[in-house]
């Protein structure tokens, strides 16, 4: 066909160009067939998949920071603050933006000392942070070493001090064992709180009114939503949902009674609370020897730690919520009236003290601290002079069952209630108690020693000053309570804490009551009181009552003496009192480990706290 | 028809705009088209790049340059392309074997060369020298082809694209294969021939893989399950295919992608750029952007198809459809339906080299279409 016409190409052209066509049209509609291919991939990814990946996306540039609360202040009742959120002040340095880090250190140690530890921390903590995170060089720059350092800060980029705040307590080991102190986290708590509330918290409420108010005082973590790029370094802030800061507290503590209290213990361990007698505030609650609650915030050294834990006078113990001593003498008004109350005596009943008294015709003597003894007396004398013998008998006659009852009126061996952690119920033994824990039937001489608060008998320093309070109100019970009222930071409103209304003591008789306070004021202001030196002089008129506790069994026929025993053996000294004695504002319970007799000491140190109570009066400076 | 339309061509007076294209040798509608996309390719450079000023007028340099090569490639004669096809070709697989043997390394690969300090990357020479080496081995013969001569013309193909997959670089000895797999298809090679080749393929597959590189091998797997390795090569297609579904039907705006923006894709401003365009424009974007791509292809098939001589038809055609493959493989790899290979989206992806090969081939198709009237007379 070809050969017939021209040579060839003119043939040759048309069918390679209609060839040719056939093959472009095919191209054309593979190229538009793979077209609507990669459009049906997108619209699977755009369309169906978007919400998905939209998702990714977000999450890809959404980064949740949390923003922790700032904790809530604590002030005294007179607003003084007791625990504050200072600035801290720390060194910190961004690796990326620092050329030769060694280099920057080394020149930085000129103008603040950095410390061969904090540059090993510092190098060991590099690997943990990205390259554009801060990290920390030094913590806690003085004021001095944060104005040198701002002095030469131009000549540090990537350098900088960051202000953070830290819990500290400007009373210090005043208020240590009513306050607690707040220290960081642990893996125990970790497990207990809600994670999502302590994200970006790092210290929590340990001990005392920080850990029974964690709650409270913590606050509301709040949020904000950092748009962030693939390396996680921030870009911008998208949306932020401020903290809500802690609520501030407003204790019943007064912090110079307090200061006073611990002024008159002086060196002697032992615990005074101090209660405001118609609400249960507590006013002063004081625990010798204490601790600098500040150096617990930031982790408290080894040996530091050590030393605290280990020492014989044990200053980490509260003495005043958890001590339970044999509380002696200071039981005898409550033993009284029960006796009165309860009809097994009444104000003109007199026992004959020959300084012994024995069970029926039994050999065992349980002596009076009076060794020739008081004579015939009734119960104001028995309470005025403190007599035993008046006391076994009366205890053996109302027997442990209505002995363990009434005083359970006053609150003996129960918690109070009081909004610290950690309270010790004391012991106000019964049959049943005995059975229990010992296994054995009570006994009648058990009875006996019950009815001047020694033998099994334990109450803590809170106990005895609460009981004070109960018998001060004539039988309205309160409960002791250090928070008074919470405070919002925003609106500044104070909620006042309600206290819990109890069932009074059942009264008999209102003259029972007032005989036996009666007593009690003679105690201190009759020439024959107990406490007679500590009553002298005072400015208004308060009911008082000593105790001597003992700490060790003392052999039949054997004398106490004082000299002969090691120090820790030696008698507990105890006081409770309140005043004004016909219209009670105070109750005050002191105790004197091993500080011998309760006249002697603990009753000028009640005398001291009144004084400061009433007239202000600093005895410490005088 | 066709002849009519060529004869309407050089019998109508010509408008004083049209003259002057004529003058430059340049198609218009092409040449607008071409703009067109550069421009855009501009503008998603400045956002993947993060709003980096630098980067854009390097570009935009680059654009001049690769403009200037097409219009003096657009004043050659296809006659004279065709007979340098041969010497190209034989040049080409010489610097091929030299890059072998003392070439630069660079990414794990072998593909640089310097020439009196140019460097310089002989396989994209052979991007256009291959086709125009087929084109011309076929110009002298026959069409349809005969078996022998398609043998010949597989060795063709084969040599360079064997040299070139051994520096390795997989994404360019793919482009070079299919401009010549392309160019033996437009020549009318049977259908029995492709289908059977089809099948061979198949058959082969596991041969070679047998023969891939490990990072190849691993980019394979990976693109099989990207989950498996989230965080090391399965990163890119994930992190791709979030920013294009992300972006929806409307996208999130230009410069608004969060994904390119906040440096989540990595190779934003290169080989993944259609995922930011996918994330910033959308659905729609995207349809607007391939439809561009179609006329363009068609426009380059039509100038194929109006061609008077095999070669510059099959050189044309061949040329246009490699085009297609760019955008097939890119974008088939961006949006998780290819594996990862190093195929740069055409005219819209940052890269100097690579863009001026492409258009220098659009300077060939210009030359082709203002050429005809010469070669018919």
């Amino acid at each position: 066909m070809n050969k017939k016409n021209h040579p060839g190409t003119i043939k040759n052209y048309f069918v390679e160009r209609h060839l040719f066509l056939n093959r472009t049209i095919i191209a054309i509609v593979l190229v538009a067939f793979f077209f609507i291919g990669i459009i049906g991939r997108l619209v699977f990814l755009q369309i169906i998949s978007h919400e998905h990946f939209s998702t990714l996306s977000e999450g890809n540039r959404i980064r949740l920071d949390p923003i922790p609360p700032t904790r809530g202040l604590i002030y005294d009742r007179n607003g003084v603050l007791l625990a504050d959120n200072l600035p801290t002040y720390r060194l910190e340095l961004i690796p990326e933006q620092v050329s030769n880090i060694e280099e920057t250190i080394e020149a930085l140690d000129e103008i603040i000392t950095i410390g061969e530890l904090d540059t090993q921390q510092f190098f060991k903590s590099l690997k943990h942070y990205k390259k554009f995170e801060r990290v920390p060089l030094r913590f806690h720059l003085s004021e001095e070493e944060v104005a040198r350092f701002s002095a030469h800060r131009h000549q540090f980029p990537g350098v900088d001090i960051q202000a953070r705040l830290q819990r500290f307590y400007p009373h210090g080991e005043l208020t240590a064992h009513l306050l607690g102190y707040v220290g960081r986290i642990n893996t125990k708590e970790l497990k207990k709180i809600n994670p999502s509330q302590y994200k970006g918290t790092t210290h929590i409420g340990k001990s005392g009114i920080e850990k029974t108010y964690e709650e409270i005082l913590h606050g509301e973590v709040g949020h904000q939503h950092v748009e962030t790029n693939v390396y996680q370094r921030d870009i911008r802030i998208i949306k932020q949902t401020p903290p809500t800061p802690g609520n501030n507290l407003h204790l019943n503590l007064d912090i110079k009674l307090q200061q006073a209290s611990y002024d008159a213990l002086g060196e002697h361990n032992g615990a005074i609370v101090a209660l405001d007698a118609n609400t249960g505030g507590v006013l002063a609650f004081v625990s010798n020897p204490t601790y600098n609650p500040n150096s617990f915030v930031n982790g408290i050294s080894y040996s530091e730690y050590n030393a605290l834990n280990t020492s014989k006078d044990k200053p980490l113990y509260n003495r005043a919520l958890r001590g339970q001593y044999p509380p002696g003498s200071t039981v005898k008004p409550f033993v009284g009236l029960a006796g009165l109350e309860l009809g097994a005596r009444d104000i003109k009943s007199r026992s004959f003290c020959p300084g012994y008294f024995q069970i029926n015709n039994q050999k065992h003597k349980y002596r009076c601290w009076k060794r020739a003894g008081h004579g015939h007396a009734d119960v104001t004398h028995a309470i005025k002079q403190s007599c035993d013998i008046y006391f076994y008998s009366l205890a053996l006659d109302l027997g442990i069952d209505r002995l363990h009852a009434y005083l359970g009126q006053f609150g003996f061996g129960q918690k109070t209630g009081v909004d610290l952690i950690g309270e010790s119920s004391g012991l106000n033994p019964s049959r049943e108690w005995k059975q229990r824990r010992l296994k054995k039937p009570w006994y009648p001489g058990e009875t006996v020693i019950v009815g001047i608060g020694q033998g099994f008998t334990k109450t803590t320093p809170l106990q005895l000053a609460t009981a004070t309070a109960i018998l001060a109100r004539k039988g309205q019970k309160v409960q002791p309570k250090i928070v008074h009222a919470i405070q919002e930071v925003d609106t500044e409103d104070m909620a006042v804490l309600s206290p819990p209304s109890f069932e009074p003591v059942p009264i008999k008789a209102i003259q029972n009551w007032d005989h036996i306070i009666d007593a009690m004021i003679k105690v201190v202001h009759d020439p024959r009181g107990t406490a007679k030196k500590t009553g002298k002089g005072a400015a208004y008129i308060f009911a008082g009552k000593t105790g001597t506790s003992q700490v060790i069994a003392i052999k039949q026929d054997a004398r106490y003496n004082k000299n002969k025993i090691a120090k820790e053996h030696q008698d507990h000294s105890l006081f409770v009192a309140f005043a004004p004695a016909d219209n009670p504002q105070i109750a005050v319970a002191v105790i004197a480990e091993n500080g011998g007799s309760g006249s002697k000491v603990a009753a000028p140190i009640a005398r001291k706290v009144l004084d400061y109570y009433f007239l202000k009066t600093n005895m410490a400076q005088q | 028809m066709s002849m009519s339309i060529s004869t309407f061509e050089q019998h109508s007076k010509p408008s004083g705009f049209t003259s002057l294209f004529q003058k430059l040798n340049v198609d218009p509608v092409m040449l607008l088209l071409l703009l067109t996309l550069s421009g855009l390719g501009l503008v998603v450079i400045y956002s993947a790049s993060g709003q980096d000023m630098a980067t854009f007028q390097r570009q935009l340099v680059r654009l001049f340059v690769a403009y200037a090569v097409l219009f003096a490639i657009a004043q050659i004669n296809p006659i004279r392309l065709r007979n340098w096809s041969p010497w190209l070709y034989i040049a080409g697989i010489g610097l091929l074997i030299a890059v072998l043997a003392f070439g630069e390394m660079g990414k794990g690969a072998q593909r640089w060369i310097s020439i009196s300090g140019i460097r310089f990357q002989p396989s994209e020479m052979l991007k256009l020298a291959l086709p125009m080496m087929v084109a011309w081995y076929f110009s002298e013969k026959r069409l349809p082809p005969t078996f022998g001569n398609l043998i010949i013309a597989a060795t063709i193909v084969v040599v360079p694209v064997l040299l070139i997959a051994k520096q390795p670089d997989l994404g360019t000895s793919l482009l070079i294969a299919s401009s010549g797999i392309f160019a033996i298809f437009l020549a009318g090679i049977s259908w029995h021939i492709i289908f059977a080749c089809l099948a061979a393929m198949g058959a082969l597959l596991p041969a070679l893989w047998a023969v891939m590189h490990d990072y190849q091998k691993q980019r394979v797997l990976t693109f099989l399950n990207p989950e498996s390795d989230p965080l090391g090569t399965g990163y890119h297609i994930i992190q791709s295919k979030i920013a294009i579904g992300s972006g929806g039907v409307y996208g999130k705006g230009w410069l608004n992608g969060t994904q390119s923006q906040l440096q989540f894709l990595p190779e934003r401003h290169t080989d993944f750029i259609f995922a930011v365009y996918s994330e910033e424009f959308g659905l729609l974007g995207c349809c607007g952007l391939l439809l561009l791509y179609f006329l363009i292809i068609v426009r380059g098939m039509y100038i194929a198809s109006q061609a008077q001589d095999t070669f510059s038809r099959l050189l044309a055609g061949s040329l246009t459809l490699t085009f297609f493959v760019y955008i097939l493989v890119n974008m088939g790899m961006v949006s998780g339906l290819l594996p990862v290979v190093g195929v740069p989206l055409p005219l819209i992806s940052y890269g100097g080299t690579s863009m001026v090969t492409l258009i220098a081939g659009f300077g060939i198709i210009m030359s082709v279409h203002t050429h005809r009237k010469l070669l018919s007379t």
